[in-house]
């Protein structure tokens, strides 16, 4: 009880003066800055400030160092040092302040341990709610950016115009570049890569669920089932390299020698790599949903004489059928935001095709091209980049909610 | 089941269609297996075939080709004032040096542009290696020493084998006369393949034989630490809540929701969430693994969350009633006996989480982490780039070298989850306990 009086609020000032403590040195040096610098706009000042910053860390920048910008370094040092000093005895002269107030509280009435927990639990609640602050954060940091962005684009051109060209004109004279931003061909681009990485992944995941799951001696499935959930761990940046060294240039190999002209950076390789990526999510989820088919029911279909994959196919992937259809689409929402395989194995233009030997791009590859580099919070192009990053986000959380739904409803059902 | 209108079957005739049925129905189920077998085979040969190329590619990572020199530490190149000084040390024209040895091994080359082709057999940056050497010891000029000098790229890659010698020569990175110097120096063996230390102890280069994964090695550490100190305590804090404190209502129903949903969101979603908030709104430092961690440790909670939870289910509540029992509060049940017991699976969901974090790059592509460092990160604020990061950074270079280069920090990276994912199946092997 004690220890936690005497903690706590210490903690708090030290944290509040930490956070504070940089703003309002800063503003004491600039009241101290010649007349001539302080006058600079807001931009100009921040660059000298940094330089002061600089000169107390001992990164020199400059080479020449202004005798006004090396005097504010030392009142800063001077600052700081004093800030610190203040800050100790602050610290010690509550904590002792507290101990002495928290002492003259306890009494053998006093239900110190209840009280205690009460806190601690107030602090686990707190941290439960991170996921909540981060759903809320996500929610709130896309939107508001994305808002910004249909302030100037119309949302209407943004869903349904067909052209994405995002280099906007550095200066206003300049021709040919205004940047538009159609993303039907984004959209199009991602579904067509999904669908062909499902078109991989559901059969053989499927076929291999079923195999471990009813015919496989639990041996093999044993070693089996891990090995394949490796496919799942596999960072994806691996894949991204794998689908651009190796299935890339073999698919235009092939598609050369029967007179194909394949892309290099075509659907087809990125589909199929991220197919074999989702493999396992797949195979895991079909396996939990068929081994949750109660045995009687299996039991009733031999006992009419079916075969076993009669009973496969009518009886058990029928029953756990709605489960399936939740984990298909839980790997669907997975491809749709898989971001490595398509910025390495998948194009950047943006063709509005469904021809998967053609080089086309998705929502994720051009949220990456936008925002990597240097960027500024107020072009139209670093904005699209939140704008699809909202749609991205809401497209993913339908399908989560949607997928979750169903696999609670039918696991309900067997339960 | 009678049907009228077709004349019943004798038991002869039944027996043969029921019979020839049955062959087809067999057939129908040996098929239906050979699918799902073939399938599980399928997945696995993908799996093979992914470590076969990544291997393949990347073992000749560890090794490079090193080229020995007779090379004479000219006072008159390094120091001709003969200061001594570290600046006019550091200064000197060590490319000079290695022009002056290879010269001397081949002693009948003539010409600029002859000279100019020997010298490219050495790596341009051979010559680091040499100034760092006369710095730290300055006794060394006016000496000649036996050395072991970085070969160039395009050596490095004959000597493995990738180039074709029977190209027309515009068509290769070595000449006709190149060729034929290897040649002498093979036939003497004073070239040779090495071990690669370079590759594991330095940062990034744009020179593919100079280039290591070690300024990436430390800055995944730093990030994994910062985001492990992060998530463990907050995961495990929340599941101890959702499971053993909180009320079912509506307000725990829709955090619950919420930490579903959240391990699904895809990740790239999650970066830019840290660089608008923590960013461009909190004004943190670019491409540094502090920022980096904060993201890493909310696409992790929900994973540490979701397992600690499980861990804790898994607890028999018979502990706690008896805890409770001997007058123990809420707090100290948890702390002294559910949490102990429930320690081995949150720290295995913890690992998994944590081998997840060290895989993803695409949060960290979004807060700048992709920046060409050479130095080794030193802080948490310090520009860094981690492992797959650099993977994705050298997929992007249009050298042959830095194939190898990639596959081989590909072989790091993938040595470092499987170590991973081993412990915390060991942990799970050697704790786990039915009730």
């Amino acid at each position: 009880m004690t220890a936690m009086w005497c903690a706590l609020p210490a903690l708090g000032v030290i944290a509040l003066w930490l956070i504070f403590q940089d703003a309002i040195i800063l503003k004491l040096i600039t009241a101290q800055l010649p007349e001539g610098v302080r006058s600079l706009p807001a931009d100009e000042l921040s660059l000298v400030l940094n330089d002061v910053r600089n000169l107390v860390a001992g990164n020199v920048t400059a080479e020449v160092v202004d005798e006004s910008v090396r005097a504010a370094a030392t009142e800063y040092t001077r600052l700081r040092g004093i800030s610190h000093m203040a800050l100790t005895v602050l610290v010690m002269v509550m904590a002792i302040a507290t101990v002495l107030f928290v002492r003259s509280r306890i009494t053998p009435d006093l239900r110190a341990r209840n009280r205690v927990e009460q806190v601690v639990e107030w602090m686990l609640l707190a941290c439960s709610t991170i996921a909540v602050f981060t759903t809320i954060g996500i929610v709130l940091s896309v939107a508001f950016e994305a808002m910004r962005f249909f302030a100037i684009i119309n949302p209407l051109d943004f869903v349904f115009g067909t052209s994405w060209s995002p280099q906007m004109a550095i200066r206003a004279d300049q021709i040919g570049s205004s940047g538009s931003f159609g993303a039907v061909p984004l959209f199009a681009g991602t579904a067509l890569i999904s669908l062909i990485a499902m078109f991989i992944s559901v059969p053989i995941g499927l076929y291999s669920a079923i195999y471990l799951a009813e015919y496989a001696h639990p041996h093999f499935r044993t070693w089996a089932k891990p090995l394949l959930e490796v496919l799942a761990g596999v960072p994806t940046v691996v894949y991204g390299f794998f689908a651009a060294l190796t299935i890339g240039p073999a698919l235009r190999g092939w598609g050369e020698s029967i007179g194909l002209d394949v892309a290099s950076e075509s659907a087809l390789a990125a589909g199929l790599v991220m197919g074999i990526m989702i493999i396992p999510f797949v195979s895991s989820l079909a396996d939990d949903m068929i081994s949750a088919v109660p045995q009687s029911l299996r039991d009733g279909a031999y006992a009419l004489g079916a075969t076993r994959s009669e009973t496969i196919k009518q009886v058990v992937l029928r029953a756990a059928l709605p489960g399936i259809v939740g984990g298909v689409l839980l790997a669907v929402s997975r491809a749709i935001g898989e971001t490595m395989i398509v910025v390495m194995a998948a194009g950047l233009a943006a063709n509005l095709t469904i021809n998967p030997i053609e080089a086309v791009t998705t929502v994720t590859v051009q949220i990456v091209t936008l925002l990597v580099g240097d960027q500024e919070f107020d072009s139209p192009k670093t904005l699209a980049a939140f704008a699809l990053g909202l749609v991205l986000f809401l497209v993913t959380l339908a399908l989560n909610v949607l997928a979750l739904h169903i696999v609670r409803k039918y696991r309900e059902q067997y339960e | 089941m009678s049907n009228t209108n077709k004349p019943r079957l004798t038991a002869k005739e039944t027996q043969a269609l029921v019979g020839r049925s049955i062959r087809r129905r067999y057939w129908a189920e040996r098929r239906f297996r050979a699918y799902g077998l073939s399938a599980v085979v399928a997945g696995m040969a993908f799996l093979v075939y992914l470590f076969f190329v990544i291997f393949s590619n990347g073992i000749g990572a560890f090794r490079q080709t090193q080229i020995l020199l007779d090379v004479y530490y000219d006072p008159a190149i390094i120091d001709p004032l003969g200061t001594r000084k570290v600046e006019d040390l550091q200064a000197a024209d060590y490319q000079a040096v290695i022009r002056a040895a290879m010269k001397a091994r081949f002693p009948d080359v003539e010409g600029r542009a002859a000279t100019r082709e020997l010298t490219r057999l050495v790596s341009g940056s051979a010559s680091f290696d040499l100034q760092r050497r006369v710095v730290s010891d300055p006794d060394l000029i006016g000496r000649r020493e036996s050395q072991w000098l970085l070969a160039s790229d395009a050596v490095d890659l004959f000597m493995k084998g990738h180039v074709e010698r029977a190209l027309p020569e515009n068509q290769r990175p070595l000449s006709d006369s190149q060729f034929a110097w290897i040649d002498e120096l093979r036939a003497e063996q004073a070239v040779a393949l090495k071990f690669n230390k370079t590759f594991l102890t330095t940062g990034d280069s744009r020179e593919p034989e100079r280039a290591g994964i070690w300024g990436a090695v430390v800055g995944s550490f730093l990030t994994l630490l910062l985001t492990l100190l992060l998530s463990f305590p907050i995961g495990v804090a929340a599941a101890v809540y959702l499971e053993e404190f909180a009320r079912r209502n509506r307000w725990t129903d829709l955090i619950e929701v919420n930490i579903n949903n959240l391990a699904a969101v895809p990740s790239i979603v999650f970066g830019l969430l840290g660089l608008a908030v923590f960013i461009a709104f909190f004004g943190l430092p670019r491409s540094a693994p502090l920022v980096g961690a904060m993201v890493l440790t909310l696409l992790t909670l929900p994973t540490i969350i979701i397992a600690s939870r499980a861990a804790l289910k898994a607890v028999p509540p018979s502990i706690r009633e008896a805890a409770l029992g001997m007058g123990a509060s809420k707090i100290q049940t948890v702390t002294h006996h559910v949490l102990p017991l429930a320690m081995p699976g949150m720290l295995t969901g913890t690992i998994i989480g944590m081998a997840r974090a060290l895989g993803e790059s695409a949060p960290l592509l979004m807060i700048g982490m992709v920046a060409f460092i050479v130095d080794i990160p030193k802080g948490i604020t310090d520009s860094a780039t981690v492992l797959p990061v650099q993977v994705f950074l050298w997929s992007d270079s249009p050298e042959r070298g830095f194939v190898e280069k990639t596959s081989g920090a590909i072989i790091v990276l993938l040595a470092f989850l499987v170590v991973m994912n081993t412990t915390a199946v060991i942990l799970r092997k050697r704790f786990e306990r039915r009730w």
